[in-house]
């Protein structure tokens, strides 16, 4: 991918050139490039031309960069996450509350410049005072949930206003989970870093560290043999399934459908247990490594990967029967939490939500990286855009990554799974773009002359389908919330970082 | 169509594995799920609830706290539920580095809780800080802020740990 450096106007009329092309925003991000000397980085995709990216310097510390939040709504929270961890500002945006900044750091403390060392910590408050939206009238009133949510979920805040059971607005705010991963990046060597990246997102650990690896490995002109790629790939379905697996089952709970958590739960159960007797671990953390991969695999370990698939490929059939036939599943799921097509290019959804909503976008077909560019992976696409749909597109990517996990067997290709060459001495910096099971993780790192990791901006794709939750819930009541939200299954440790 | 889910309930048939014991008791093999559920009915006089609160975790112990309330692992089949309320609960379940922001929410839901509570720190994070250590934006181990009873390491502990760390915890730990 190439990054152009460009000035104001070049700035805005490459974002107007994406949107023209309807395209989309996938990134953004700042460094503290040098003493007093900030780069803002804005990385589009749209399907004519994949990948592109712009670069903007702000020449001293004071001055700003165009807004994006006009073009691209998405680009709102992730300036005002340039803010809180650069103090450099949008101008002309329309909302500048802070976002990860919750003010529990010290008054105007931008822990990404290099002059703080992360470490500075300031008295802790009982509470800020977050301005959310008002929405008045007649028997409005509002809802607050979180950050301390009700079962075994992640934290954050939901503020809905409601008439009588009916949504009307949903305002989100997160940053609870923030544990300053970019500022801790900077601790770390190249090749070292990969375990940070692989704790971003826990779900997503296997996608966060290929994405990771891939920038690197593109910084240092690492070449990566195919048999590293291919078991990558076989990890990365691997992940898609367990985590989808998980949600069909819960998705059914919250619809009041225990049998199908029950039965889904045990499906999981044992997916993980053999990664855990293949990969040494139930979700694959550390196992993928910058150079490769740290565990080959045999075949006695193939075969019982082929004969677990073909278990579960029966199981999840019986189970897609079960859930199709079932009125009262199907009355709960069948319009609910709507999200259309337009809404959903306007606020550039992506992955598996943006699929379901009938943007027919996959990273492993749009950018894919071996093995992927030989797989002819098939698209799972619905246009319905309700829970319904989001439930169908996971049924399909299930099927299909069985399917890609039997032909990335048969065609695993010879070679050492792990090669890394010399780390140039010079600065150096490289993208990675993973199709995880949410969507597309984004990396984008910065490496010094000694390996060291400068930036490392690791974006989740929950950045852009966070504020598409926002839609999905109006004019729907209450009670279907944790239904809409589970069949989004958003990563806030992602979004927090 | 119910005949459908009734046939694939009698062909799953029942998963439920024996749990593990608290660690010092391991060699008292023989009537485990009996005797925790005496022990936790000694002790509590009724049923063990957890609250848990992600004070910065990565997800990854909150996927291996839901897989303990699968079917091999059958969490409610020992009478250990994870409830809505800190006013229903009798043990606490931490995770994550504690992050500033979460900070207040912890120590709230911690408020909340009726005596005797439990406190658990669950992860290499909640426990000795992990990965991320103490900064701006993490506390580090959960013991920097609150007096924890008892601690389960691992990234992420697996669900057998868990339970067993769980088990352990009001076995020993809870104040008589």
């Amino acid at each position: 991918m190439i990054l152009e450096p460009v000035d104001e106007q070049g700035w805005l009329d490459s974002a107007l050139a994406v949107a023209e092309a309807h395209g989309r925003l996938v990134t953004l991000w700042g460094r503290n490039a040098g003493p007093d000397s900030y780069e803002v980085y804005a990385v589009y995709f749209d399907p004519a031309f994949g990948l592109s990216g712009v670069i903007f310097t702000l020449s001293h510390e004071g001055s700003t960069y165009p807004d994006l939040s006009e073009l691209f709504p998405s680009a709102g929270r992730m300036q005002r996450t340039i803010w809180d961890l650069l103090g450099i500002a949008a101008a002309g945006s329309s909302d500048n509350r802070r976002w990860l900044d919750h003010g529990n750091w010290e008054k105007n403390y931008h822990p990404l410049r290099k002059s703080n060392s992360g470490l500075e910590i300031s008295e802790l408050k009982e509470s800020d005072d977050y301005s959310f939206v008002e929405v008045s009238g007649d028997g409005v009133h509002e809802i607050a949930v979180g950050p301390v949510h009700a079962g075994i979920i992640e934290s954050g805040h939901f503020r809905f206003s409601v008439v009588g059971e009916k949504i009307l607005r949903l305002e989100e705010r997160l940053g609870y989970v923030h544990r300053g991963v970019d500022k801790a990046f900077e601790k770390y060597h190249g090749i070292d870093g990969v375990q940070l990246a692989g704790r971003i997102s826990g779900d997503s650990t296997v996608g966060y560290a290929w994405s990771y690896c891939m920038a690197v490995e593109a910084a240092w002109k690492c070449e990566v043999s195919k048999r590293a790629n291919s078991l990558r790939a076989l990890m990365l379905e691997r992940e898609r399934i367990a985590n989808h697996l998980g949600d069909l089952g819960a998705i059914g709970n919250d619809a009041g459908f225990a049998f199908g958590l029950t039965q889904f739960m045990l499906l999981k159960e044992q997916w993980l247990r053999l990664n855990k007797d293949l990969f040494g671990h139930r979700f694959m953390m550390d196992a993928v490594v910058v150079g490769g991969v740290a565990c080959d695999i045999d075949a006695l370990g193939i075969s019982r990967i082929r004969e677990q698939c073909e278990q579960i490929r029966k199981e999840v059939g019986t189970l897609r029967g079960i859930y199709d036939d079932h009125a009262g599943l199907q009355d709960r799921f069948l319009t609910t939490g709507h999200v259309s097509t337009d809404v959903a290019t306007r606020l550039g959804v992506t992955g598996l939500v943006g699929r379901a909503s009938g943007i027919a976008e996959d990273g492993r077909i749009n950018f894919p990286p071996y093995p992927y560019s030989d797989l002819q992976v098939n698209i799972s696409v619905a246009q319905t855009g309700d829970v319904a749909a989001r439930v169908s597109v996971r049924f399909d990517e299930i099927l299909e990554s069985l399917r890609l996990i039997s032909e990335l067997l048969s065609n695993l290709p010879e070679g050492a799974i792990h090669s890394l060459s010399k780390v140039p001495a010079e600065a150096t910096f490289g993208v990675g773009w993973v199709e995880g099971w949410r969507g597309g993780i984004f990396a984008g790192i910065h490496l010094d002359k000694a390996g060291m990791v400068d930036r490392a901006h690791m974006h989740d794709p929950s950045w852009q389908n966070w504020p598409a939750l926002e839609y999905a819930v109006i004019g729907d009541i209450v009670p279907d919330f944790p239904l809409i939200n589970k069949s989004f299954n958003l990563s806030y440790a992602g979004h927090d970082r | 169509m119910m005949w459908e889910t009734v046939r694939q309930i009698r062909k799953t048939g029942i998963k439920s594995e024996n749990p593990p014991v608290a660690q010092e008791l391991s060699r008292l093999a023989d009537n485990q799920t009996r005797e925790i559920q005496d022990e936790i009915l000694k002790v509590l006089g009724r049923a063990l609830t957890i609250r848990l609160v992600d004070a910065g975790s990565c997800n990854g112990c909150e996927l291996e706290l839901q897989a303990l309330g699968n079917a091999y692992y059958n969490l409610e089949g020992l009478g250990i539920k994870f409830v809505a309320s800190p006013r229903h609960a009798d043990m606490l379940l931490l995770t994550g580095p504690i992050s500033r922001n979460m900070l207040a929410a912890m120590l709230i839901t911690h408020d909340a809780m009726p005596d005797p509570k439990l406190v658990v720190a669950v992860g290499d994070c909640a426990v000795k800080g992990g990965i991320f250590g103490e900064s701006y934006a993490t506390i580090g181990a959960a013991s920097n802020v609150i007096k924890v009873d008892f601690n389960i390491p691992g990234c992420p502990p697996e669900p057998l740990a868990i339970l067993q760390g769980i088990l352990s915890a009001v076995r020993y730990r809870l104040p008589r």
